[in-house]
C-alpha cells in the first residue's frame, strides 16, 4: 500500500479523512489514493498562499512557519482567521511543505509574528473582501453594505446573510482587488489577536500524539546511527564492520564522504549503520572499529583557547564603533576599573536530538523531519544529492525544540544520502551523544571592559572587546571577526557615554559555530550588563539609577551611532525598529516597580540583581532575587521581567516564552558548560552537560508587559541575554562576590 | 527472544533482543510513540513509563527485565486524554515544544498515587529527573497542583457518595 504520513495536528488538514482511532498509535499513515481523492473533491479557493476556504465552509490556513514550542503555528493562522473573521472552530492549520512561494519560513530570528503580520492581515482581509463582494452581486446590494461576521457576510437592510462556504465558487471568479482597496480591522474588533487562544496541539502533547521527527514512520523505513568524524574536519582513516554486521538486526554499513571546507549546512560523514530498529543500529555502531586522521583541530583545548581568547581580548581589535576619544578620556578618569569575562561554549540540546526520515526514489526526494528551515533542507540535500531543489519535498514535523539548531539541515542530507545509496527510505537518529558531540555551537567568548568614571561618579569613559569564533568561520575558513553578530548588544549598546569604543578581535573557530537562542546577545548582555553593574557599584550607587542615569535622555539611536561610524542595517535600519531609548526606560522602570526594588529586603544571603538589554527589537528589563547558601549554592526565588516586544497577539505564549527564558538564561548562568580536548567535546549527555532542572529553575517569574502600538517585535529570543547578567549581579549584592565567568555552578 | 508484555492492559508478545530497551520496544516494534527518546542514559525522563505501576526510564529498563510485566504508557493514562493531570496540562497551557511532556506526565501521575497533595519540595523531588528545555518547570509544578486539587475534590465526593446513609441526611 502507498502511505504518506500526515505530519499534522488533531485540527489538521484531512482530519476528515482520518477517523479519530487512527491517530491512537501517534502513527498517522494514510492511504495514498484516499490522499489523491480527497484532493479530487474538493475545490478548494486559494485567495493567498496562506489561505484556502472550501465550498463546505472550511478555511484551512497555511501554517509555514515551524513549531518548536512558540505557538508560531497557531499564532500566525489566528492573525489570518481574525482579518477573515472565520470562526475558530471551523479552522484548520496545514502545516506547509517548504517552498519559496511562502516567503521565508527560516523560523529563526525571532521573526515570524514580525514579519508576516501584515502578510496575514492581507490574506485574510483579501478574502473577507471577496466574499463581500460575492454576496453583493448575488444579492444585487453595494459591496459596502456587506460585512462579514464570524463565517458568514450578512446585509442588514435586507436581512440576507450567506456563510462563507456558500460563497467559495462566486468569490474565486471574481478578480483579486488591490491592497489598497482592503479595509482592516481596527482594534476594538479583534476577536482573537490580544487573546489566549489555546496551541493546537495542546491536546495532542499532554496524550502522547503529537508527531515529532521522531516519530515519523514511512514503510519499508530501515534506521540509521552514524559515527561522525570526532574532530572537525577529521578523515576516515579505516573502518572495520564485521562485528558490527553481526549484531541481530543490523544490515549493512554505508560510508559517507566527510565534509570539506567550508563546513557549511553540509552532512559531516562518516560510517553509518543501517538496521531493523534504533536500538539494533546503536548496538551495531558500537561495534564499529574506526580510525581517523584527525587533521588540525585536533589542537582544539578549551582551556588553552580560554587564555588565547583572553589574551586576544586585552589586545587592541578592529574598531566597531567609536565616539569621542576613549584613550585620552580614561587617561584623565578620575577612576578607571577594568574587568574580563568569559563565557563558554554551549550547545543547543533540544530534546528531541537531530532525525530525518528521507525517501529518495527515481532524482526525487521527499524528507519528514523537525526543522526550523525547510527551504534549506530542500538546498543542503539537493546539492547533496546533486538534484534540484524543486524535486526535494520537505514535510515539517513538530519539533521537540529547536533554539537554533534545527535551522542547520545536515541531518536531513544524511537521510537523504543515505536513502539514495541503499535505495529504501532512512530514517537517521543522532543520541544524544551525538547531538551534544557534533553541534553547530554557541562559541566561547572573552570580553575585555575598560571605564573611567569622572569625580562624581559618572562614565566618561567606556571601552569593550570582545573575541569569540564567528558563525562566519562555517561559510567561510578565513573569517576570524564577528560580523554581523556585533549588532547584537555590542556596536548598538545605548548607553550616553561620550567616550564610547566597541572593538571585536580576531578568532580561530576549531568546531562548526551556530546560533543559539539570542545568539551573541547572550554573552555581550553578560559582559556589558555586569560592566555596568560593577560601575554603579564602584560609584556607590543604586545599579538601576545609574543604570538609567548611563542610558542618558530618550532618544532614537540611529544619528548617534551613525556619528560613531556604525550604520543600522537591515531591519535595525527601518523607522519602525531603530533603538529607541524611551522604550528601554520605560521597561527599567516597569520592572523597578513591579519587582518592589526600592524595598526590597537584605537579609544574609540575599540579593537582588538587575540587567537590561534590547534585542530582536524588543526591550526587556529583568530583575532577579537570589539567596546563596552558606556552601556557595545559588537558589533564584524569583525574577521580574518587564517586555515591550510591540504588538502582542497571544500574551499567554509570550509569557510561556520569557518563563522559558528565565530558565534558559538560568542555565547559561548556572550550569551549563562545554568543554574540549584533543578537538573532541568531551561532555556528552546530560549528566556532564547540565541543563536546568525544575529545582534549578527559578520558583517564581513575573512577566510584565508593556501595552503598546509599536510593531511586532521578536519573543522567543530576547529573554535571554539580560537573565545571567541579572543573576550574577544579584549574586555580587548577595555576597560581595563578582562573577566574570559562567558558569557559576557554586558560589566560592 | 519472546517477552510477554502487557502494555496498557493489553497483553503482547515480542520477539527482540534480550538487552533491547524497553523504549525501543514500545517505539519501534509496538508503536506506541508517545513515550520519547532523550537521552539513553535515564538523565532527562522523557521516556517514563509505569511498569508495575513504578515509574521507570524505559530507556533503561531492558526488555528481559519487563518480561511479564505490566506496563503503562501515556497512551494508556485515561481512555481519552482525561486523567486530572492531562486535564490540568491543558488547563494551564504547559507544554510548549511538547516534547518531554509525556514522560513529565508519567513522572506526575506516579508521584500522585504515592502523594495525593505533594508539597513543591516533593514535586521537586519527584521531578527533576525530568528535563524539560523549554522550561516549562513554572506550570508543570502549577498543573500538579491543580492536579492534585481536583483529584481530591473528585475522591471526596465519591466518597460522600459512597458514604452509607448520606441520602437520609
Amino acid at each position: 500500500m502507498n502511505t504518506v504520513i500526515i505530519p499534522v495536528s488533531r485540527r489538521g488538514f484531512l482530519k476528515g479523512l482520518v477517523s479519530a482511532g487512527a491517530f491512537v498509535l501517534g502513527a498517522r499513515v494514510l492511504p495514498l489514493e484516499a490522499l489523491a481523492a480527497a484532493q479530487a473533491s474538493t475545490a478548494p479557493w486559494e485567495p493567498s498562499v496562506y489561505l484556502a476556504l472550501e465550498p463546505d465552509g472550511r478555511v484551512l490556513i497555511i501554517a509555514h512557519r515551524s513549531e518548536m514550542g512558540t505557538g508560531i503555528r497557531t499564532v500566525l493562522p489566528t492573525i489570518v482567521a481574525d482579518e477573515l473573521d472565520a470562526d475558530w472552530d471551523r479552522v484548520e492549520i496545514v502545516q506547509a511543505l517548504g517552498d519559496k512561494k511562502y516567503g521565508s519560513q527560516n523560523t529563526d530570528g525571532s521573526c515570524s509574528i514580525r514579519d508576516f503580520y501584515v502578510a496575514m492581515r492581507e490574506a485574510g482581509a483579501t478574502a473577507r473582501l471577496m466574499l463581500e463582494r460575492a454576496a453583493a452581486a448575488q444579492w444585487n446590494v453595494p459591496a459596502s453594505e456587506c460585512r462579514v461576521q464570524l463565517h458568514t457576510v450578512g446585509h442588514q437592510a435586507s436581512g440576507r446573510s450567506a456563510e462563507f462556504g456558500a460563497l467559495v465558487t462566486a468569490a474565486s471568479a471574481l478578480p483579486m482587488p488591490a491592497k489598497e482597496e482592503l479595509r482592516f480591522k481596527q482594534p476594538s474588533e479583534y476577536r482573537y489577536i490580544g487573546k489566549n487562544v489555546p496551541i493546537i496541539d495542546l491536546e495532542d502533547l499532554c496524550n502522547g500524539r503529537g508527531t515529532f521527527g521522531m516519530d515519523a514512520v514511512v514503510p519499508g523505513m530501515v534506521y540509521a546511527t552514524i559515527e561522525r568524524p570526532p574532530v572537525l574536519g577529521a578523515t576516515l582513516k579505516s573502518h572495520q564492520d564485521a562485528a558490527a554486521l553481526k549484531v541481530a538486526g543490523v544490515e549493512q554499513t554505508v560510508v559517507l564522504e566527510t565534509t570539506g571546507y567550508p563546513v557549511g549546512m553540509k552532512m559531516l560523514g562518516g560510517v553509518a549503520v543501517i538496521a531493523r530498529d534504533t536500538w539494533s543500529a546503536i548496538r551495531g555502531r558500537q561495534a564499529l572499529k574506526v580510525e581517523w586522521d584527525l587533521g588540525p583541530h585536533a589542537s582544539y583545548d578549551t582551556a588553552a583557547f580560554k587564555k588565547t581568547l583572553i589574551a586576544t581580548a586585552r589586545q587592541p581589535g578592529r574598531v566597531a564603533r567609536s565616539g569621542g576619544d576613549v584613550d585620552a578620556a580614561l587617561a584623565s578618569a578620575t577612576r578607571r576599573h577594568e574587568a574580563t569575562y568569559y563565557t563558554p561554549p554551549l550547545s543547543h540540546a533540544p530534546m528531541e536530538p537531530p532525525v530525518a526520515v528521507a525517501s529518495v526514489k527515481d532524482g526525487k526526494a521527499e524528507v519528514w523531519a523537525p526543522t526550523q528551515n525547510p527551504q534549506a533542507v530542500q538546498s543542503v540535500v539537493a546539492a547533496a544529492l546533486g538534484i534540484t531543489e524543486t524535486d526535494v519535498i520537505c514535510h515539517v514535523t513538530l519539533l521537540g525544540g529547536g533554539f537554533g539548531r534545527k535551522s542547520f539541515p545536515d541531518y536531513c542530507a544524511e537521510a537523504a544520502v543515505l536513502s539514495q545509496k541503499i535505495g529504501k527510505p532512512v530514517k537517521v537518529v543522532w543520541t544524544r551523544e551525538d547531538d551534544i558531540r557534533h553541534d553547530f555551537y554557541h562559541g566561547e567568548c572573552a570580553m575585555h571592559m575598560q571605564g573611567g568614571l569622572d569625580a562624581q561618579g559618572k562614565p566618561v569613559a567606556w571601552l569593550q572587546r570582545s573575541v569569540f569564533p564567528p558563525i562566519g568561520s562555517i561559510f567561510n575558513v578565513e573569517e576570524q571577526y564577528g560580523g554581523g553578530q556585533l549588532n547584537m548588544g555590542w556596536t548598538d549598546v545605548p548607553f550616553a557615554i561620550s567616550n564610547f569604543r566597541a572593538e571585536n578581535g580576531p578568532s580561530e573557530a576549531h568546531v562548526r559555530i551556530g546560533w543559539l537562542r539570542a545568539v551573541a546577545n547572550v554573552h555581550h548582555a553578560f559582559g556589558v550588563q555586569s560592566f555596568i553593574d560593577e560601575l554603579a557599584h564602584l560609584a556607590g550607587r543604586d545599579p538601576i539609577e545609574y543604570w538609567l542615569e548611563t542610558l542618558g535622555a530618550s532618544r532614537k539611536l540611529d544619528a548617534e551611532l551613525k556619528a560613531q561610524g556604525y550604520e543600522l542595517r537591515g531591519l535595525s535600519g527601518q523607522p519602525q525598529f531603530v533603538p529607541d531609548t524611551a522604550r528601554l526606560r520605560r521597561v527599567v522602570e516597569l520592572v523597578r516597580d513591579r519587582s518592589g526594588w526600592a524595598t526590597r529586603k537584605t537579609a544574609p544571603g540575599h540579593g537582588w540583581g538587575f540587567a537590561a538589554h534590547r534585542s530582536f527589537f524588543s526591550y526587556i528589563a529583568t530583575v532577579v532575587e537570589v539567596r546563596v547558601d552558606d556552601d556557595g549554592t545559588v537558589h533564584i526565588p524569583r525574577v521580574d521581567m518587564a517586555v515591550d516586544c510591540g504588538l502582542i497577539i497571544n500574551p499567554d505564549r509570550v509569557i510561556a516564552q520569557f518563563e522559558g527564558a528565565a530558565t534558559f538564561g538560568a542555565g547559561v548562568a548556572m550550569v551549563s558548560a562545554l568543554s574540549a580536548q584533543g578537538g573532541r567535546i568531551r561532555e556528552g549527555n546530560f549528566h556532564n552537560y547540565q541543563v536546568p532542572r525544575i529545582h534549578q529553575a527559578p520558583l517564581r517569574t513575573h512577566v510584565h508587559i508593556v501595552e503598546t502600538t509599536e510593531p511586532p517585535a521578536g519573543v522567543g529570543e530576547p529573554g535571554v541575554p539580560p537573565v545571567a547578567p541579572a543573576i550574577c549581579n544579584a549574586i555580587f549584592a548577595a555576597t560581595g562576590k563578582r562573577v566574570r565567568e559562567l558558569p557559576v555552578g557554586k558560589v566560592t | 527472544m519472546a517477552y510477554t508484555l502487557t502494555v496498557n492492559g493489553r497483553t503482547t508478545t515480542v520477539e527482540v533482543p534480550a538487552d533491547m530497551p524497553l523504549l525501543w520496544v514500545l517505539r519501534d516494534v509496538l508503536e506506541l510513540r508517545g513515550t520519547k527518546y532523550g537521552c539513553g542514559i535515564s538523565a532527562c525522563g522523557a521516556c517514563t513509563v509505569h511498569l508495575n505501576g513504578r515509574a521507570v526510564r524505559a530507556c533503561q529498563t531492558k526488555v528481559s527485565a519487563a518480561d511479564g510485566a505490566s506496563i503503562m504508557t501515556i497512551e494508556g493514562l485515561s481512555p481519552d486524554g482525561t486523567h486530572p493531570l492531562q486535564q490540568a496540562w491543558q488547563d494551564v497551557d504547559v507544554p510548549q515544544c511538547g516534547y518531554c511532556q509525556a514522560g513529565q506526565i508519567m513522572s506526575a501521575a506516579a508521584l500522585l498515587a504515592q502523594t495525593p497533595k505533594p508539597t513543591d519540595e516533593d514535586i521537586d523531588r519527584a521531578m527533576n529527573g525530568n528535563l524539560c528545555r523549554c522550561a516549562t518547570y513554572l506550570r508543570i509544578r502549577q498543573a500538579i497542583h491543580k492536579a492534585a486539587a481536583m483529584t481530591a475534590t473528585t475522591t471526596v465526593q465519591q466518597a460522600a457518595a459512597n458514604r452509607p446513609g448520606q441520602d437520609q441526611e
